[in-house]
């Protein structure tokens, strides 16, 4: 465990990669399997089930340290983050030990050694860690109980230390840190091994994710070069068919078995094969995504939603094709060979995203135009010599989106972010005019620049009209303009109106709130685009 | 209930029995002065009081054409109908709590700016009785607890001793935190330590005060391209990211500050590492000073005052309210 808490020390404190990587490598060099497989676990980002929720922990908090609960909040929300605020409050000036044993110990004893006690165990067990750690080995004991650790640390670059470290091709270690995995040191071994191994029958590839385009395509050269289609706005999902058995991964490489079983259904009626695509809610024509959204949540579907809301696989890609890998080969062939696939398959429930054509780049200009009107989200554009790559690599698949719709809002809520926002008013909620009044329309979390950020701070702090607990609520007189992807009509909101993916696009200094705009104007985007 | 001593108006706090105005924001007739920071001596006024040691410091920044007394801690003068003092506020040289006592019997202290823990380039804070504490409140959490500076002290030298290969720069406020720090290194070596020219004058003030330091140089006398890998170079925080940064390559950062404390302040502002060293008063050495000095009603200026006023009042019986003033609170 203090090897652990000295590496998240030095992944800390420092923001170049390379030192981050270094640091990796000789961690994961050093330490037992076990140990290797655990933090692979907790640096990727995966979360063990919660056994103490946060609400406990603060409630043990105000317990252990005696202060009133009020500034223990107070005291939460200035540190923007639960274990930390733990560990910074039951320091008591003490020096105490380094920690003993391993992360696996740790991990087994201290976290999931919970699970078999009662409450009052748990809580007695909680505490003594407590107030035994030293600060830093609190703060991660903490991290452990209450889920995810995230440190600057991208999974891409666990895996490049993994990969240099074992003179594997990162691609391979990818992979087989891709789903589910039980971290374990004849796991963390495994990472190492030949290609050659059985892999794991239901095991997704990477996938590949396209980067936005900005500007204009003819900059990408000969359209012939090129493959487009329409960028669908659903799940991207990948598609395992296998004689023993189908998979159904999301992007998060979440598995979702079960919740789409109409397009598992109709996966019986492939050959061996692994299909990227998209998962869309569709009935004779793409339907609005609120509509896929009440699928989304769904673990499980009942036979009225199944009817109200079938959803297809639109398949744009071919991976593994006959118990062979297709992703070196170019994508044309992938193409054809995915065209076959879908034909012979001929269940509605498997679609081929269709190739958009024009004859040169203003063609497709215009049809990409009439996006919104086809409820997709502009344009894919890929390289038709390109092979399937993993990640965000630049150069051969980009999306062309359409421009996002736009409102100018007004600031009338903020409330302190988290992690590197903590201590700063970065949570803003944003109003439309309504008569004399402003009626909530979205909430905001990204969008400006650090230096803004800093400066709309400040500009907050001094114009609170009130507030409650971590919430201020300002004057109405700052101008934000929203950007979002969509429009819908929702009982849940009291303007009756959710936005899509709302961030902002800029401050408008220029603007006066007074020249915001009304929701009567926003609910005119929703008769013309609301879905 | 009689006229208070001290109230807050547009100039700054101000006494109406002795006509004086402590650490105003405005040009006034007389200022007593806390310390010589910036949020707290301000040009203009035409009669400053202050502790003595502070004097070089307030006539570098605020200009010699000003009217200077120097007072000594604990010497006493009359103005109008209080007696007016100064005693040791342990935050920076020089740096002095304000004694008003009312010819009527009541005595009310303006803490300004100070800590409790020790520090040896400036005189140890002293707590002095009194009716009503006028206290800084800028670390007003319990999150906040400086640990030992001792212990930062080696966190600075560890930092620096084991980067050979990179400069190190420690990003400090320009006057009090890196002298302190200056102090601190003498605890573990004799190598000479590189300033930014914003620190060379408060440097040597506080050598000619006696403060015992490590040997400084200022950045400026090494020749243009000089590699200074192995080298701890002290500058403020405004030159991180300015053009004077692109002579040291490669540079691992660090700040010391008590902001430093919270993981979020530090990666926000991209620094390699934080150390936590404050000048200011933690929350056990606020609750402390305010019990020790027995006064009964607190007024609290700076900061995070709302979360110390509210505790004061529900946890330990304390009169308190929290005075609107222009005082910096961020810089430490």
């Amino acid at each position: 465990m203090q090897a652990f808490a000295d590496l998240y020390a030095e992944l800390d404190a420092t923001t170049r990669t390379q030192a981050k990587l270094d640091a990796l490598a000789r961690y994961f060099k050093e330490v037992e399997p076990a140990d290797g497989a655990w933090a692979v676990y907790m640096l990727t980002g995966r979360r063990m089930k919660r056994l103490v929720g946060p609400r406990r922990l603060r409630e043990w908090l105000v317990e252990a340290t005696g202060l009133p609960d009020w500034l223990v909040e107070e005291t939460y929300q200035h540190v923007g983050d639960l274990a930390e605020t733990i560990s910074l409050l039951m320091e008591n000036g003490e020096v105490r030990p380094a920690v003993e044993g391993s992360l696996a110990q740790w991990v087994e004893y201290a976290i999931l050694g919970l699970r078999d006690l009662e409450e009052e165990q748990r809580k007695t067990h909680v505490l003594e860690h407590w107030r035994g750690l030293p600060r830093q080995a609190c703060f991660l004991y903490n991290k452990l109980l209450t889920g995810s650790m995230r440190v600057g640390v991208s999974r891409g670059l666990v895996e490049r230390a993994l990969a240099t470290l074992s003179d594997r091709p990162r691609a391979l270690i990818a992979r087989r840190l891709m789903g589910e995995f039980t971290p374990s040191g004849e796991f963390f071994s495994q990472l190492f091994d030949e290609e050659h191994r059985e892999e794991r029958d239901g095991q997704p590839y990477p996938f590949f994710l396209a980067s936005p385009l900005e500007g204009d395509p003819s900059s990408l050269g000969d359209l012939t070069e090129w493959h487009a289609e329409w960028k669908w706005d659903g799940i991207r999902a990948q598609l395992i068919a296998r004689p023993n058995g189908i998979w159904l991964w999301s992007r998060g490489e979440e598995p979702m078995g079960g919740r789409f079983p109409e397009v598992e259904t109709a996966a019986l009626t492939l050959p061996e094969v692994v299909l990227d695509g998209e998962l869309l809610a569709w009935d004779a024509d793409v339907l609005p995504f609120s509509q896929m959204q009440r699928r989304i949540q769904r673990k499980t579907v009942g036979e009225n939603l199944l009817r109200e809301v079938p959803v297809i696989f639109m398949a744009y890609d071919l991976l593994e094709y006959q118990g062979k890998n297709w992703r070196d080969r170019p994508l044309e062939d992938r193409r054809t060979a995915l065209e076959k696939v879908i034909a012979d398959s001929a269940d509605p429930a498997l679609r081929l995203s269709p190739m958009v054509r024009g004859t040169d780049w203003e063609a497709l200009a215009s049809l990409r135009a009439g996006s919104r009107e086809r409820m997709v989200e502009g344009l894919m554009l890929k390289r038709r010599a390109s092979p399937y790559r993993s990640g965000r690599a630049r150069g051969d698949w980009w999306k062309w989106k359409i421009d996002p719709l736009t409102i100018d809002a007004v600031l009338l809520y903020a409330q302190p972010g988290h992690g590197r926002r903590a201590n700063l008013y970065t949570d803003y909620t944003l109003a439309v005019r309504d008569g004399d009044t402003y009626v909530p329309i979205a909430k905001a979390y990204s969008g400006l620049t650090d230096k803004e950020i800093q400066q709309l701070d400040r500009w907050i702090r001094g114009n609170t009209v009130e507030k409650f607990g971590p919430v201020r609520s300002l004057q109405p007189k700052q101008v934000l303009e929203i950007a979002f992807e969509g429009i819908a009509p929702s009982p849940r909101h009291k303007s009756g109106i959710a936005l899509r993916f709302p961030r902002i696009a800029r401050w408008r200094h220029d603007k006066p709130a007074e020249e915001a705009d009304t929701l009567d104007q926003v609910k005119d985007l929703l008769r013309v685009y609301g879905s | 209930m009689r006229d208070p001593i001290i109230i807050p108006t547009d100039e700054g706090l101000f006494c109406p029995a002795g006509d004086f105005y402590i650490d105003p924001w405005r040009p006034v007739p007389v200022a007593v002065i806390t310390h010589a920071h910036a949020d707290h001596a301000r040009a203009g006024s035409e009669h400053y009081f202050a502790q003595a040691d502070s004097l070089p410091i307030l006539r570098h920044r605020l200009g010699e054409q000003h009217v200077f007394s120097a007072m000594a801690y604990g010497e006493q003068r009359r103005l109008g109908q209080v007696t007016m003092s100064l005693h040791p506020a342990g935050h920076v040289l020089g740096s002095a709590q304000v004694r008003v006592e009312h010819d009527d019997g009541r005595v009310w202290v303006v803490t300004g700016d100070y800590k409790r823990d020790p520090d040896p380039t400036c005189a140890p804070f002293e707590v002095v009785p009194c009716d009503t504490l006028i206290t800084e409140a800028t670390f007003a959490l319990p999150c906040y607890q400086w640990p030992a500076v001792e212990v930062v002290g080696e966190q600075i030298w560890q930092w620096w001793s084991g980067n050979e290969q990179r400069p190190c720069i420690l990003f400090t406020y320009a006057f009090g935190k890196a002298q302190r720090v200056l102090a601190a290194l003498a605890e573990h070596t004799d190598r000479t330590v590189y300033l930014h020219g914003a620190m060379l004058a408060l440097t040597d003030m506080y050598r000619d005060a006696g403060v015992n330091m490590v040997p400084t140089a200022p950045v400026a006398d090494r020749p243009k391209g000089h590699d200074f890998h192995g080298e701890l170079i002290l500058a403020p925080p405004s030159a991180a990211g300015s053009p004077w940064m692109r002579r040291f390559r490669n540079a691992s950062t660090g700040f010391a500050s008590g902001w430093m404390r919270i993981r979020g302040n530090r990666r926000r502002r991209g620094y390699d590492h934080g150390f936590e060293l404050s000048d200011h008063a933690d929350w056990p050495a606020l609750l402390r000073t305010i019990r020790e000095c027995g006064a009964t009603t607190v007024l609290t200026t700076h900061g995070r005052s709302d979360d110390l006023v509210r505790y004061l009042r529900e946890c330990m019986g304390v009169d308190a309210r929290a005075l609107t003033t222009l005082y910096g609170g961020e810089d430490d």
